[in-house]
């Protein structure tokens, strides 16, 4: 077994000794090879961290290896570690070729070598014809990759990316996650990515690790992370949820019976997080989790049955979903429900009397955390 | 209708700016290039000729006077270049917040007094009786009072102080144009700090260092109260030239051709500067 690339250890950050940490503790492995994600609100700390990996902060304790070296010492100019910056930081004094050379003229490589090199680089990134354009002449997504290009021309260990989609319409954002997923492929390069947008985060990584308030709420796959949340917080940031916060009345096994304060009784599975009777919990559950139908009848084994109204229909195509007004519950409890996709509710009209039901072991309950 | 309003509207805003121009500068100048070309024939006689031009060339203290003038200034204004830069640099990349506020004033304040009173702080410092002769006697380093006014390096110093602020100020706002990241990226990618000056740093604020060096070169050649005061016996400067003919010897003449010389030398100067660097009226000014 190799050295991961890159390897975080307790990684401390204080901008001002009496200030809570921007970054807490944070320990990570990204193996060689492979999308490492970190994901997380702004201002929770992930740019500092790949600040102190790239050398610009000296943490405030902890260490980060590079291939098994510890690099605290190192300058960021002899760092093996790239950077592609929020808003790519091209130099715009000079021309592409000499944008994706400047690495290279600074390590001494001679001309000749210099000039395949680039070419080289430009043909992986399919614009081999653009070396003497000017930067300002490039499109957005161009300019990405260019970019990129700029630091795989270095063959660096590790490739950090800083939210470099953030400036892209959504479209060319929608192609560039895809792009970007098969140029680390055909790179082979560690590429260590932050992000807020949780979209970008899922499609692309092999592992994410979700980040807040300086430190990491949980590591994990993408399914990992959407299917089995272990923090509140994750359960909230990842996809959506409907949330419900109430005081448990029962524990029954692996399930409970939580009373919630808008007045529902819900049932939820703990899987297996200490949460006894009487405590406040929170529980979390995915619209398309929730199953909508005519009759109660239909929602045979769903521990949660609801007779409700519907009081607004949001149309998005395949992800249309409609809010549900239960029962029973105060006005300001709505419950988001994914339509199913074979078009079974497209008759689905406002008002309309429906049932909705989901099953105890899609509703996650975690207990609430003391300061919220 | 909404043409010819239009119209109406723009001549309007137009007409401060033509009227400045044309009364103010086109026609002194044409009048001034007319008095140029007169030659002194007799009491009230005048030709056009140029034999004004023809004395400046043929008088030794007339040409040397002018080379001077020009070199001092080139040199002036390289100098305020050369401590303008990390200046401008601290300002407007290193310093944050309250400190680059106040720093920026510092630059500025000289400025709210005349530049006849802050050259006489500067006789003040300098001469034989000033500051720096005192400490320079009480720490050993002198045995009598030293006079360190009315000579070149005076002057020098005079035409940096007084510039100075007109260098920095293109040079801060060119400077915080560039986003820190691309400095950043030139670490990342391997750069050490003098090839990020050379290769990033530098050719971005280029139009800002060709902006503050015409300011400069400008106000140093046309400049005249510094070198009268801080200049001695030996230091004239052409400026003084053009003032002794017109007011002392009444020779409008060849006072307006002095002029012309000058304005000239400028001209090709910042021609020249524009074409070496490689930039634009257009972008230096824009």
């Amino acid at each position: 077994m190799t050295a991961p690339d890159l390897e975080c250890r307790a990684l401390t950050k204080r901008f001002a000794p009496d200030a809570p940490p921007a970054v807490d503790g944070v320990g990570f492995s990204v193996p060689s090879g492979s999308f490492f994600s970190i994901l997380g609100p702004s201002g929770c700390g992930k740019t500092t961290i790949m600040r102190m990996v790239a050398g610009f902060l000296e943490p405030s304790g902890g260490d980060i290896l590079i291939r098994g070296r510890s690099v605290l010492s190192v300058p960021p100019n002899k760092r093996p570690v790239n950077m592609v910056f929020q808003h790519l930081a091209l130099f715009p004094m000079m021309n592409v070729a000499e944008n994706i050379g400047y690495g290279l003229r600074r390590r001494g490589t001679s001309k000749p070598e210099i000039a395949r090199k680039v070419g080289d680089v430009l043909e992986r990134i399919g614009l081999p014809e653009i070396g003497t354009r000017r930067v300002d002449e490039l499109s957005g997504g161009q300019k990405q990759r260019v970019a990129i290009a700029r630091c795989m021309v270095l063959d660096p260990d590790v490739l950090l990316l800083d939210e470099p989609l953030g400036a892209l319409d959504l479209k060319l954002r929608e192609h560039m996650k895809v792009e970007l997923k098969a140029l680390q492929a055909a790179f082979g390069t560690t590429f260590v990515y932050i992000t807020h947008d949780q979209s970008e985060a899922l499609v692309m990584s092999d592992a994410v690790a979700v980040m807040n308030r300086g430190r990491f709420e949980q590591i994990g796959s993408a399914q990992d992370l959407y299917y089995r949340p272990q923090t509140p917080f994750v359960a909230g940031f990842v996809g959506d949820s409907n949330r419900w916060r109430g005081r448990v009345t029962r524990v029954d096994g692996e399930s409970l019976e939580l009373q919630t304060d808008g007045g529902l009784t819900l049932r939820a599975a703990r899987n297996g997080r200490a949460i006894a009777a009487g405590d406040r919990a929170e529980v979390f559950v995915r619209p398309e989790a929730i199953h909508p139908a005519r009759d109660a009848a239909a929602l045979e084994g769903c521990a949660n049955m609801l007779r409700g109204e519907v009081s607004t229909l949001l149309f998005n195509g395949a992800a249309s979903r409609v809010r549900v007004r239960p029962e029973g519950a105060g006005a300001d409890t709505e419950i988001e429900v994914a339509l199913p996709q074979s078009g079974a509710f497209a008759g689905l009209a406002r008002g309309d009397d429906v049932w909705i039901g989901w099953t105890d072991a899609q509703a996650g309950a975690f207990a609430a955390a003391a300061a919220e | 209708m909404t043409g010819t309003s239009a119209r109406l509207g723009f001549v309007l805003l137009l007409a401060p700016a033509a009227l400045w121009l044309t009364l103010l500068i086109v026609i002194p100048h044409i009048d001034l290039f007319l008095v140029s070309l007169r030659e002194r024939i007799g009491v009230g006689q005048y030709t056009t000729s140029f034999a004004n031009y023809g004395t400046f060339l043929d008088e030794p203290l007339y040409l040397m006077t002018f080379a001077r003038t020009a070199i001092m200034s080139v040199l002036a204004t390289a100098l305020t270049l050369l401590i303008g830069f990390p200046v401008a640099y601290y300002i407007a990349k290193l310093a944050r917040g309250r400190t680059r506020s106040v720093l920026f004033l510092l630059c500025l304040v000289p400025f709210w007094v005349s530049e006849l009173v802050r050259t006489f702080g500067w006789m003040i410092l300098l001469r034989e009786t000033g500051l720096v002769s005192s400490l320079l006697q009480w720490a050993g380093l002198a045995a009598g009072p030293v006079e360190l006014l009315y000579n070149d390096a005076a002057i020098m110093v005079g035409l940096v102080y007084t510039s100075m602020l007109f260098m920095v100020v293109p040079l801060i706002t060119t400077l915080d144009s560039l986003d820190d990241a691309v400095i950043e990226a030139g670490y990342d990618l391997g750069g050490s700090a003098p090839s990020i000056l050379r290769e990033i740093v530098i050719p971005h604020a280029m139009p800002g260092i060709v902006s503050g060096c015409i300011v400069v070169f400008m106000l140093s050649l046309g400049n005249y109260l510094t070198p009268i005061m801080l200049g001695g016996k030996d230091s004239l400067w052409f400026t003084e030239l053009i003032y002794s003919q017109f007011i002392l010897r009444f020779n409008w003449e060849l006072g307006a051709a002095f002029g012309f010389v000058l304005l000239l030398l400028s001209s090709v100067i910042v021609w020249g500067t524009l074409r070496l660097t490689g930039q634009t009226l257009r972008e230096t000014m824009g």
